[in-house]
């Protein structure tokens, strides 16, 4: 590359970040890769830990605003006994949206912001349920952070580590600087305090809640799928007959 | 012999023919009596799946009118409403989202079997003028529609598309407020997108569809091989003065319609029930989030079908300079008809000139797409991006030059149509 590429392409460069933010950078490909989160939407004991996992760490601070503890009751094969007893801690009636009970006021005074709403989340990323999942793997210690964490896939978000417990302590192990910014480069994550589950269990509960956030953000997605597969079947018989009738019709075209 | 339900059937049919006696000449002279070339093959079919689509739209989108809210405040959470509580509320707005796409897939491909069968010919003109006046105000429909949902890339894609109209000098300000009804995108906006997507370009695009088929039935559909049948010999088995290469619209190509049109069904099921949101093409991931003014997304960009003429856009250095060449890239396609001087309309007998210069010209438009789709920040994919515009325009002034000096070396074209399938 030439001098004068390269200056054009730093001049290019910073113009749009000042258009796009440090958003652009992520999109070019040095963002980390997503893990696969091997996810099963018909698998209904893992949504239904995933349920539960959600409502016991997640609600706390995030809400499902669009999706109802009676349709969740419904398309998990729950009780409405069930969720009334153990999944809904807000008091909310069954047919209720699952709205977090913490106030906005505080979330703002505790976190900086308030917590986003989870019903849309995995729609909302490229990678669906294998962003959360890495999310949900991607937190380390960080001391400059105000709450102690931070994540890498998800550079200063406010959140927590909330599974701290259970996955354990990582912290960042780190390789060459940036020869761009001199910026110190985290190459991996490093597990330097085991928690309480081993990192298989742990696996499978990241799993768990990203299973849920996927049914979460279109229940109706599998009986989508079962519905189209009769949809289709239909359709193509349809088809068969109608090529069939256009034959007969203009068999004697020559 | 007749029994009194046929004799009563036929007494109606004759009350009400007596009472509206030009109901029969009319589905004559468009169904049953309009002589279609026999020779039609599969890139003939896509008028009619755009009709198919157009109807898929209104229907879908009469329902989705009775659950959706047109406010800024309301809008992006009666969408979800739809999705989750409203009885099959999800398959109406996936058949409306998935057709919104589809209906450029079909449109794309009618017109470039136009230019590649040389549809804008003599006579044909006006067919192709009014069918560009369909594809503008389509653009312009399906621009409102996505702006409805009311997520992160309806308010920027609405953002970025209405300021472009602030290049234009001295109104251009003025202008763009006058679109929005505020200095942003806002409830305002979202209001009058709504009556405009709902109502007023819904209108447009029926009576110009209407027009597109009256001007085509007026001069007799093209064919592959580009014989204009009426000129042929006359006489078949349903009329010794009809084009004896014509067959009767129905029930020839009724029946042959309605197999591709389930056909075409299976493909959009597929994408309906099984691919939605296609990967972020169709339905875009940012458009899951709330519009939110204080939070811009990671890269701005419309939806597919905008993306080639949004990449000559961006790849323009100037921003009055890109609007210019953007919209030029639209209007130059109505100009076709008379840029085109050649004497043989198909490709097949067309000069290996033209055979090249099309196919250049389309892989330039999907490539434009591809990038325009991108982030932009390529550098190297802006040059690219030029050249591709060049080649782009290119097309038209080639057209134009290769037919008017007579570069071009034709086949002979047969007398009559050659094959049917």
């Amino acid at each position: 590359m030439t001098k004068t590429f390269k200056s054009r392409l730093a001049a290019f460069a910073s113009g749009l970040v000042l258009s796009a933010t440090a958003f652009a950078a992520m999109a070019a490909g040095s963002g980390p890769a997503l893990l696969h989160s091997g996810t099963d939407l018909g698998d209904k004991a893992s949504l239904q830990r995933g349920a539960q996992l959600f409502m016991n760490y997640c609600s706390g601070c995030h809400s499902l605003k669009y999706l109802r503890y009676s349709r969740m009751a419904e398309d998990l094969g729950l009780t409405e006994e069930q969720v009334m007893a153990n999944l809904n801690f807000t008091g909310a009636k069954f047919g209720e949206h699952i709205v977090s009970a913490m106030p906005a006021e505080q979330a703002r005074k505790w976190f900086g912001q308030v917590p986003p709403d989870l019903s849309l989340t995995v729609r909302s990323k490229i990678g669906g349920p294998d962003w959360v999942y890495t999310y949900l793997k991607s937190f380390y210690v960080d001391e400059s952070r105000p709450l102690g964490w931070n994540n890498t896939l998800f550079p200063n978000a406010s959140m927590p580590n909330v599974l701290w417990k259970q996955q354990g302590l990582q912290r960042p192990v780190y390789g060459e600087p940036d020869p761009a910014t001199g910026e110190p480069v985290i190459e991996r994550l490093e597990l330097a305090v085991p928690g309480t589950q081993t990192p298989e269990e742990f696996d499978q509960m990241a799993r768990d809640i990203a299973a849920f956030l996927e049914y979460a953000s279109e229940p109706i997605a599998t009986e989508r799928q079962s519905i189209g597969v009769w949809v289709i079947l239909f359709l193509v018989l349809l088809a068969f007959l109608a090529w069939l009738l256009k034959n007969e019709y203009w068999k004697d075209v020559h | 012999m007749s029994n009194v339900i046929t004799r009563t059937a036929n007494n109606v049919w004759a009350w009400f023919n007596e009472r509206a006696p030009g109901f029969m000449p009319v589905y004559r002279k468009h169904m049953s009596e309009y002589y279609a070339p026999k020779n039609f093959n599969i890139w003939y079919i896509f008028g009619v799946l755009s009709l198919v689509v157009l109807a898929n739209q209104i229907l879908t989108g009469i329902f989705l009118t009775m659950h959706f809210k047109p406010s800024a405040a309301e809008a992006f959470a009666s969408v979800e409403y739809i999705m989750r509580d409203v009885e099959w509320g999800w398959l109406i707005r996936y058949m409306h989202s998935t057709g919104a796409s589809l209906f450029f897939v079909v449109v794309y491909i009618h017109m470039f079997r136009g230019l590649m069968y040389g549809s804008y010919q003599k006579p044909r003109e006006l067919v192709w003028i009014v069918g560009m006046l369909i594809y503008l105000v389509l653009m312009a429909e399906a621009f409102m529609g996505y702006v409805l949902p009311w997520g992160q890339m309806s308010f920027w894609g609405a953002k970025v598309i209405i300021s472009l109209f602030g290049a234009i000098p001295v109104i251009g300000n003025g202008l763009t407020e006058w679109i929005m009804g505020d200095y942003l995108p806002s409830d305002a906006t979202l209001n009058r997108f709504f009556a405009l997507h709902v109502i007023a370009l819904p209108l447009v695009l029926l009576l110009l569809v209407v027009l597109h088929i009256f001007a085509l039935h007026e001069v007799g559909s093209n064919n592959p091989d580009g014989v204009e049948i009426k000129k042929g010999p006359k006489g078949n088995r349903w009329s010794p003065t009809a084009p004896a290469d014509g067959v009767p619209f129905h029930p020839y190509y009724t029946v042959k319609d309605t197999f591709y049109v389930f056909a075409f069904m299976v493909i959009a099921a597929f994408i309906i029930f099984f691919a939605p949101t296609f990967g972020g093409w169709f339905l875009e991931h940012d458009n899951f989030v709330e519009a939110n003014r204080l939070v811009t997304p990671e890269h701005i960009k419309p939806v597919w079908y905008y993306t080639p003429y949004y990449a000559m856009l961006r790849v323009v250095p100037n921003k009055l300079g890109g609007v210019v060449v953007m919209f030029a890239a639209i209007l130059l396609l109505f100009f076709v008809p008379w840029l085109d001087r050649g004497k043989v309309r198909s490709i097949r007998y067309r000069g290996l000139g033209f055979k090249v210069a099309l196919a250049i010209f389309a892989i330039s438009f999907v490539w434009l797409g591809k990038i325009g789709a991108g982030p932009g920040t390529d550098i190297v994919e802006t040059y690219i991006g030029r050249v591709l515009t060049v080649l782009y325009f290119g097309y038209f002034a080639f057209l134009w030059v290769y037919t008017y000096f007579g570069f071009e070396k034709t086949k002979p074209v047969p007398e009559r149509v050659t094959t049917h399938d």
